[in-house]
């Protein structure tokens, strides 16, 4: 009982399956996707198929201007996103100049999830998959999650005012059934499975493509010692990731909150100080009866001499360097 | 630098935008990240609100230490009205108010806004009975305790919120998260003393305007170190509404503070007025420092170039 009450209290081991981490004793093979964005065509049946599935609503159709993609980003109720970059690149041989890269984008899933470890009902929780869900009959639509995420993934629904994001189809899963999007996906694009079989047959369709000549190809995502432990859903790229809207070296909060926590602590002390001395400071004048006339006035000019704007290199200055300092 | 895009203009569908040309570009100017939907009136007032009460338990428990009872019924009823505005603040921006309870659903040691619920929930009743015993006279040790326990927790309500922007992925506000904290500080302490001076009588004000001066200065000397520190990212606190509202904050907060000290002890009428402009700078620092995040966010460059800087 003790025991568990004490390992209930443990914060969470970072061993790297975050499955495990969660506490699930026994549970599946950590799911995830692999994006190979080389063999996307931008039909977008990924995103009709996952709106279809997960009943999302329709969010407006609008023409954005930023070539086929009229969808703009992920949020609420896009949770794939298909991006469409077309390049002119003078610098490239003939017949490559003008390229068109497209990249189904989507919820990275991460090992270390930055909206899973702010969210403050526990509304956001870890499956046995090892993916990050949102239960919708929990959420309080607080939205600390939402500039949490360091990939802009996360988002609150207009008018409903939950955060929803990709289940990677928890509901398929459970059920031995294959995401929406990657059983749409026409070319293989978007490839479900096993994480750590995926990341061996990435690393083979790399080299394939380095072989080929495509040195841009480059995985994302897939390293576990970045700054969010690796992605779930990780992704072949042709270009930079920014170039796609993506963070060129995202990091969970959670790994700086020590930091963040030690420095607010100074910073706590220094208040409770900086109140004591204020009054300690002026317990002559505050008592104008105890206190003589002959101390009350350096006591009064002190204060008011050291005041806030002052208080640096001026009064150094005059007080102790002087014009000795200088010399 | 040279970004062909917008600043994150939407699209308006008549005519293509540029594509992104180089490999230091955007996806068409868009922003990587969401910035907070949170309102500023809730938050950046939340912030404003729960700093204001912090520092006011601990000027009410000094005062009634020091025997300063004006003093000290004005910090106290001051920090349980602010304490309590700050909660209708932040129910009202939950996206589902009626599950606020939610919030104390787990407690959560990665959740700054977890362990901040809980904070806020033990802190609001002290720093209420502390101001209705002060106000009626009644339940003297009942208050006193209360008050002791409000001021003990004071730093933490100040500082909690702080951590909790600082835990984000919004480049002005993860990159100034050493910084943060001090500025959130100083603003509290600039604000309770100016509450205090506006008031109590000029003759029990003194620590009141002690506290503000201190709080101003830490507040301007986090800010300038931060901005030295944070490179790129110190554009977000300088252009646009935060740059204006940072700048009105360090003119009304230095002005309140020096004005404070040199004219608080002879006139009521300089000390109530000093006291506002304080009140009034601690007000758009916060609205500065949440104006800035929104902004870092909306714009790619800050969250690309310092990766990528850091990436190399």
């Amino acid at each position: 009982m003790t025991a568990q009450l004490i390992a209930g209290l443990r914060l969470p081991v970072r061993d790297g399956d975050p499955a495990s981490e969660a506490g699930y004793h026994r549970h599946p093979r950590r799911k995830g996707f692999f994006t190979d964005t080389s063999v996307c065509i931008g039909c977008k049946a990924c995103e009709v198929a996952c709106k279809e599935w997960n009943a999302i609503p329709e969010d407006g159709l609008r023409l954005t201007g930023m070539s086929f993609d009229n969808t703009g980003r992920l949020d609420a109720n896009s949770w794939r996103h298909v991006a469409f970059i077309e390049q002119h690149r003078p610098d490239a041989p003939a017949g490559e100049d003008l390229r068109w890269l497209m990249s189904s984008d989507v919820c990275k899933h991460c090992t270390h999830a930055a909206c899973l470890d702010v969210c403050p009902t526990g509304s956001l929780l870890r499956t046995e998959f090892g993916t990050v869900v949102v239960q919708e009959d929990v959420c309080n639509g607080c939205g600390y999650c939402v500039p949490a995420c360091p990939y802009g993934v996360i988002d609150q629904r207009p008018g409903d005012g939950r955060a929803w994001k990709c289940t990677m189809c928890y509901d398929r899963l459970t059920t031995g059934l294959e995401p929406a999007c990657a059983k749409a996906c026409p070319t293989d694009s978007i490839q479900f499975g096993d994480l750590d079989e995926l990341r061996t047959r990435a690393a083979g369709r790399l080299d394939a493509l380095h072989a080929a000549g495509v040195s841009d190809a480059r995985l994302y995502g897939h390293d576990p010692a970045d700054g969010v432990g690796g992605d779930g859903a990780f992704f072949l790229l042709l270009d930079e990731p920014e170039v796609y809207g993506l963070p060129p070296d995202p990091v969970v909060g959670t790994s700086r909150l020590p930091s963040i926590w030690r420095h607010a602590a100074v910073a706590g002390l220094s208040l409770l100080a900086g109140v004591a001395a204020a009054f300690l400071g002026g317990r002559g004048r505050s008592r104008p009866n105890r206190a003589g006339p002959s101390r009350s006035g350096p006591n009064r000019a002190g204060p008011n001499r050291a005041g806030p704007s002052r208080s640096g290199p001026n009064r150094a200055g005059p007080s102790w360097l002087g014009p000795g300092g200088r010399r | 630098m040279t970004r062909r895009p917008g600043n994150g203009r939407p699209g308006t569908g008549l005519t293509p935008r540029q594509p992104p040309e180089s490999a230091s570009s955007s996806y068409y100017g868009q922003p990587v990240l969401h910035p907070p939907n949170w309102a500023a009136v809730d938050i950046a007032g939340y912030f404003f609100l729960g700093g204001l009460a912090g520092v006011s338990s601990l000027l009410g428990a000094g005062a009634q230490v020091a025997g300063l009872p004006a003093l000290a019924r004005t910090a106290k009823l001051g920090a349980a009205v602010a304490i309590g505005g700050s909660l209708v603040a932040l129910v009202h921006d939950l996206g589902r108010p009626g599950r606020f309870l939610n919030m104390l659903r787990v407690l959560k040691p990665t959740s700054p806004m977890s362990l901040g619920s809980w904070l806020l929930s033990g802190y609001t009743p002290m720093a209420g009975v502390a101001a209705a015993s002060a106000l009626t006279g009644r339940a003297p040790r009942i208050g006193a305790l209360a008050t002791g326990t409000a001021a003990l927790l004071g730093p933490a309500v100040v500082e909690y919120t702080g951590v909790l922007i600082g835990d984000t992925a919004i480049p002005a506000w993860q990159d100034g998260h050493r910084e943060i904290p001090f500025i959130f500080a100083g603003s509290a302490a600039a604000a309770a003393g100016g509450l205090g001076m506006l008031g109590a009588p000029a003759a029990q004000a003194g620590p009141a305007r002690r506290v503000a001066a201190l709080g101003v200065a830490v507040d301007l000397a986090a800010t300038r170190l931060m901005h030295e520190r944070i490179g790129l990212v110190t554009e977000a606190y300088e252009r646009g509404r935060a740059g204006r509202l940072m700048r009105a904050a360090r003119v009304l907060s230095m002005g309140g503070a020096i004005g404070g000290l040199v004219f608080g002890r002879r006139s009521r009428i300089a000390s109530a007025l000093c006291g506002t402009a304080l009140l009034a700078g601690s007000l758009c620092t916060r609205f500065g420092v949440f104006e800035a995040g929104v902004a870092s966010a909306r714009d790619p460059r800050y969250t690309v170039v310092p990766q990528r800087a850091r990436r190399r």
